[in-house]
């Protein structure tokens, strides 16, 4: 005989669980598969043939070899620029690290098509160094971020016993500091690969006709050549390389989150010649950034300020105005951090249940985060080939976009809030519960407080996202749905200043836009902290 | 009157409780004591209904509340490491669980004020939890639990937290809170000093099972195996024949049941050094101990360990007396030479 425990799955949270899943099924599943389908089957029957064309194809080799090239080389460039000043941030307290810190997190918030334009402001654009410049400024912060927490939590007496065992500087840090933060390493690095092996926005933009990867070449396929089984078959590659990556990371990468009880307090910068050589540390990062920002406001500024002058005019060609565009980029933004954050809320709830984690809830949360290595191109493509037929016609719908965008969004949201369920200590709940808290009155006193702090994180995460999304947009949009990165896009790819100057001066106005939502979803986080 | 029966908890092939039987009657404080792994928190933990219960029974006044839902059980449980609720303050903490049963208002404040003036801490409402020391923390969760005035109250070792020398004085100070709040109480510990200072009753559990329950000077005088007597701090053992309803000790005869053999156990302050002693040994080693010293002395029946008030020279030849009275003695049925019953 076996009581059952007090705690049972409730039908609240059956539908907890089910009603993010079947979303995920229709919007996220159904059009991986159509692809799948699309690349691997022909009249029913399985095809291998457009796969292997993509192998025969020397140009298409030859995209899918840099595509790993670039992104590669990409994420060394990162490392490299970014470790030095990880090290300066994290060891030591100085006036201004903390500003130091949220000035390299802007880049991460923004959108790519307002990135690529701040690289061609510099004028570099169509080259290699343009592209790994733009990711390196992308992704800096990632490190940053993800290093830097291991590195701050780091306990410090290990690296002191190694001292007093004997070891040199250099020794300790080779063998002790460094194996340590080898997971939070790899973690990031596996991230930033990620998001350069699917960086699209910056390659479109930025590498001219010369440079095409996987994510730009399925674009050109559908769009131009429109040979859609190509098109698939390069997504299949693409979502192996992907899966790969992946899995490469997490046998690499060992447990992440070895933390210890009291991090030491980082200490100041002891003297002269350390000061110099921490300046040294900062200074490529803090430049990389600062220089094509400045530069970006610099030219929205040029001619008068055509560009802003010119908002509220519809441009030649196009169906409105930019301020029309600006319109519908923060409309389809309320609808997708709307759609994103409830769902994510209601799956990280889900996943994090008390009790045992189960199977259903492992499973559950791998597939949430699957559309994180899955690309913006692939989604939009995937929306493409299955939204344009009944049963689910959703071509000329304006939802098809908030949808997609709230399908890029929500890994993200989900990422953000499960830690934050994961860190509550069960007895809290158990402590409500034998004071006589009812299951919903736990969950009001306990979950519920610590997740509207990660939720309004989340919110302003997942509408920077919607706000820059490019890559599923470009697939999907229509003319009446003209995002501002689309429009920001269709200026650049127009010859004339006056619509370089518009492109600056949108791009520009979004990242403000964005830097706001963030800053303003961190400081909702901090209150709640103090409150 | 809390009443366990059969009551079993396991994590997959690990039994943690097996079969436990306890009771609790009102107004009592029970102590259920083992060391650390003996099932002790699943037990408590059981019994609060967070834990799957995977045999026997929990009643209330006769009333089967097994499969009761926590909340709906009316017992006060305290933390081990309190799990306060950091986002509320001391009043925030203490009124949560008459905000759950509906207080009202007026009531509420007026409750919190008298159970915080009960654990000494008037006029804390306002304070943040995470600024008030160990001690203190510790006082609050007591609050928060007596708070809602629950039928039974639980305390998962209450002063583990506690710096050892505050230990005691808070152990006294908590016996004193327990009987003004006038609530049956049972404590799980692996203290001794806690269990005894604390209960009228004490449960002895072993790898989940009850090796020895009753009163607590009772327990602590007639240890019913070798196990429970070591645990309860006896440190120098014989096996010794019982002849004509005696056994023989090197200190004289004590009486016995008719087993064939017995275990006799001394603790350390039941022997001591005295220059009439009748059993001469060699010391071994010594160890300081605040207020005495620990001998181990080598002597013609065996190791054994004393107390003595100055320290003595490793070899010295000492003299040994015992207090007989003290004598813990369990009957063995069949033990071969050098096998202890229960090892």
């Amino acid at each position: 005989m076996t009581v059952q425990p007090p705690y049972r799955p409730r039908l609240g949270r059956v539908l907890l669980t089910l009603v993010p899943l079947a979303f995920l099924c229709v919007f996220f599943v159904w059009p991986v598969g159509a692809i799948l389908g699309r690349g691997l089957t022909s009249h029913g029957s399985l095809d291998l043939s457009p796969l292997g064309d993509i192998l025969g194809d020397t140009g298409l080799r030859h995209v899918a070899v840099f595509t790993v090239w670039q992104a590669a080389l990409s994420t060394v460039a990162t490392l490299c620029i970014a470790l030095p000043a990880t090290a300066v941030l994290s060891r030591y307290q100085f006036r201004g690290r903390g500003l130091i810190v949220a000035f390299l997190t802007v880049p991460f918030v923004l959108p790519t098509v307002v990135v690529a334009t701040a690289f061609r402001s510099l004028g570099i654009d169509g080259t290699l160094l343009a592209i790994v410049l733009a990711h390196t400024f992308f992704n800096a912060a990632i490190i940053v971020r993800v290093v830097g927490v291991s590195w701050r939590a780091l306990d410090r007496r290990e690296e002191e016993a190694a001292r007093l065992l004997g070891a040199g500087p250099l020794r300790t840090f080779t063998s002790v500091t460094l194996p340590a933060l080898r997971p939070a390493i790899v973690a990031a690095s596996s991230v930033v690969f990620l998001f350069c092996f699917t960086s699209f926005g910056v390659i479109l933009i930025l590498g001219g006709p010369r440079f095409a990867t996987l994510e730009t070449e399925i674009y050109r396929q559908t769009a131009q050549l429109l040979d859609l089984r190509t098109a698939a078959a390069l997504s299949i590659v693409q979502l192996v390389a992907v899966v790969a990556a992946l899995s490469v990371a997490g046998v690499m990468g060992g447990r992440l989150g070895r933390v210890t009880r009291r991090p030491p307090a980082p200490s100041a910068v002891p003297n002269l010649p350390a000061r110099i050589l921490a300046g040294a540390a900062l200074a490529p990062v803090v430049l990389l950034v600062a220089i094509p920002l400045l530069e970006l406001v610099g030219r929205s500024l040029a001619h008068g300020a055509y560009g802003y002058a010119h908002l509220t005019e519809t441009p030649l060609g196009a169906p409105s105005s930019s301020l029309h565009a600006l319109g519908t980029s923060l409309q389809i933004a309320c609808v997708a951090t709307v759609i994103a954050v409830g769902l994510g809320v209601c799956l990280a709830s889900a996943v994090t249940r008390r009790g045992r984690p189960s199977r259903v809830a492992r499973a559950t949360e791998l597939v949430v985060v699957l559309p994180l290595g899955v690309s913006a191109v692939t989604v939009g493509f995937g929306f493409l080939i299955v939204f344009d037929t009944p049963p689910l016609d959703l071509r000329t719908s304006w939802w098809i976009i908030p949808i997609a965008h709230a399908l890029v969004a929500l890994p993200f949201v989900v990422r953000a809030t499960v830690p934050a369920l994961r860190a509550i200590d069960p007895r809290q709940r158990e402590a409500a519960a034998l004071l006589g808290a009812r299951p919903i009155q736990v969950w009001r006193e306990i979950d519920m407080r610590v997740l509207a702090r990660a939720a309004a994180v989340a919110a302003g995460f997942a509408f920077a996202i919607s706000l820059g999304e490019f890559g599923a947009t470009l697939f999907i949009v229509r003319p009446e749905t003209t995002t501002v990165p689309v429009a920001i896009f269709r200026f650049l790819s127009r010859p004339g200043a006056t619509n370089v100057d518009q492109a600056m001066a949108l791009a520009t106005i979004l990242m403000v836009v964005t830097a706001l939502v963030a800053l303003i979803g961190e400081r909702t986080h901090r209150m709640g902290v103090r409150a | 009157m809390l009443a366990v029966e059969g009551l079993s908890v396991r994590y997959g092939a690990t039994t943690a409780v097996d079969a436990v039987d306890l009771t609790v009657p009102d107004g009592s404080i029970v102590a259920v004591l083992g060391p650390s792994g003996s099932g002790k928190t699943s037990l408590l933990r059981a019994i609060a209904g967070l834990e799957p219960v995977a045999g026997g029974s929990v009643h209330w006044d006769g009333a089967d509340i097994t499969g009761l839902a926590p909340h709906r059980r009316d017992f006060g449980l305290m933390f081990q490491d309190h799990a306060l609720f950091s986002h509320h303050t001391v009043l925030g903490n203490v009124a949560f669980g008459l905000r759950m049963h509906h207080h009202p208002r007026v009531d509420t404040a007026r409750r919190v004020a008298e159970v915080l003036e009960l654990v000494g801490l008037s006029g804390y409402e306002p304070r943040s939890v995470d600024q008030l020391s160990g001690g203190e923390q510790q006082r609050v969760a007591l609050a928060r639990a007596l708070a809602p005035s629950p039928r039974l109250l639980m305390l998962d070792e209450p002063l583990a937290s506690v710096d050892r020398e505050r230990r005691e004085q808070l152990a006294i100070e908590l016996h004193r809170i327990i009987r003004a709040s006038r609530k049956p109480t049972l404590l799980v510990t692996h203290d001794l000093d806690e269990a005894f200072t604390l209960a009228d009753t004490v449960v002895i559990l072993d790898h989940g099972r009850v090796a020895q329950a009753g009163a607590a000077r009772d327990v602590w005088r007639a240890p019913s195996t070798a196990t429970v007597a070591r645990f309860l701090g006896v440190a120098t053992e014989f096996d010794l024949p019982i002849e004509d309803g005696a056994v023989h000790t090197p200190w004289g005869s004590v009486a016995a049941s008719t087993s064939p053999r017995a275990w006799v156990g001394f603790r350390p302050a039941d022997l001591d050094v005295r220059s009439n002693g009748p059993v001469e040994g060699t010391v071994r080693a010594v160890w300081f101990r605040r207020d005495h010293f620990l001998l181990e002395v080598d002597t013609a029946h065996g190791s054994l360990t004393a107390v003595n008030s100055q320290s003595e020279p490793i070899g010295a030849v000492v003299h040994i007396a015992a207090d007989l009275e003290a004598a813990v003695i369990v009957g063995i049925d069949e033990a071969p030479d050098g096998l202890m019953p229960d090892a």
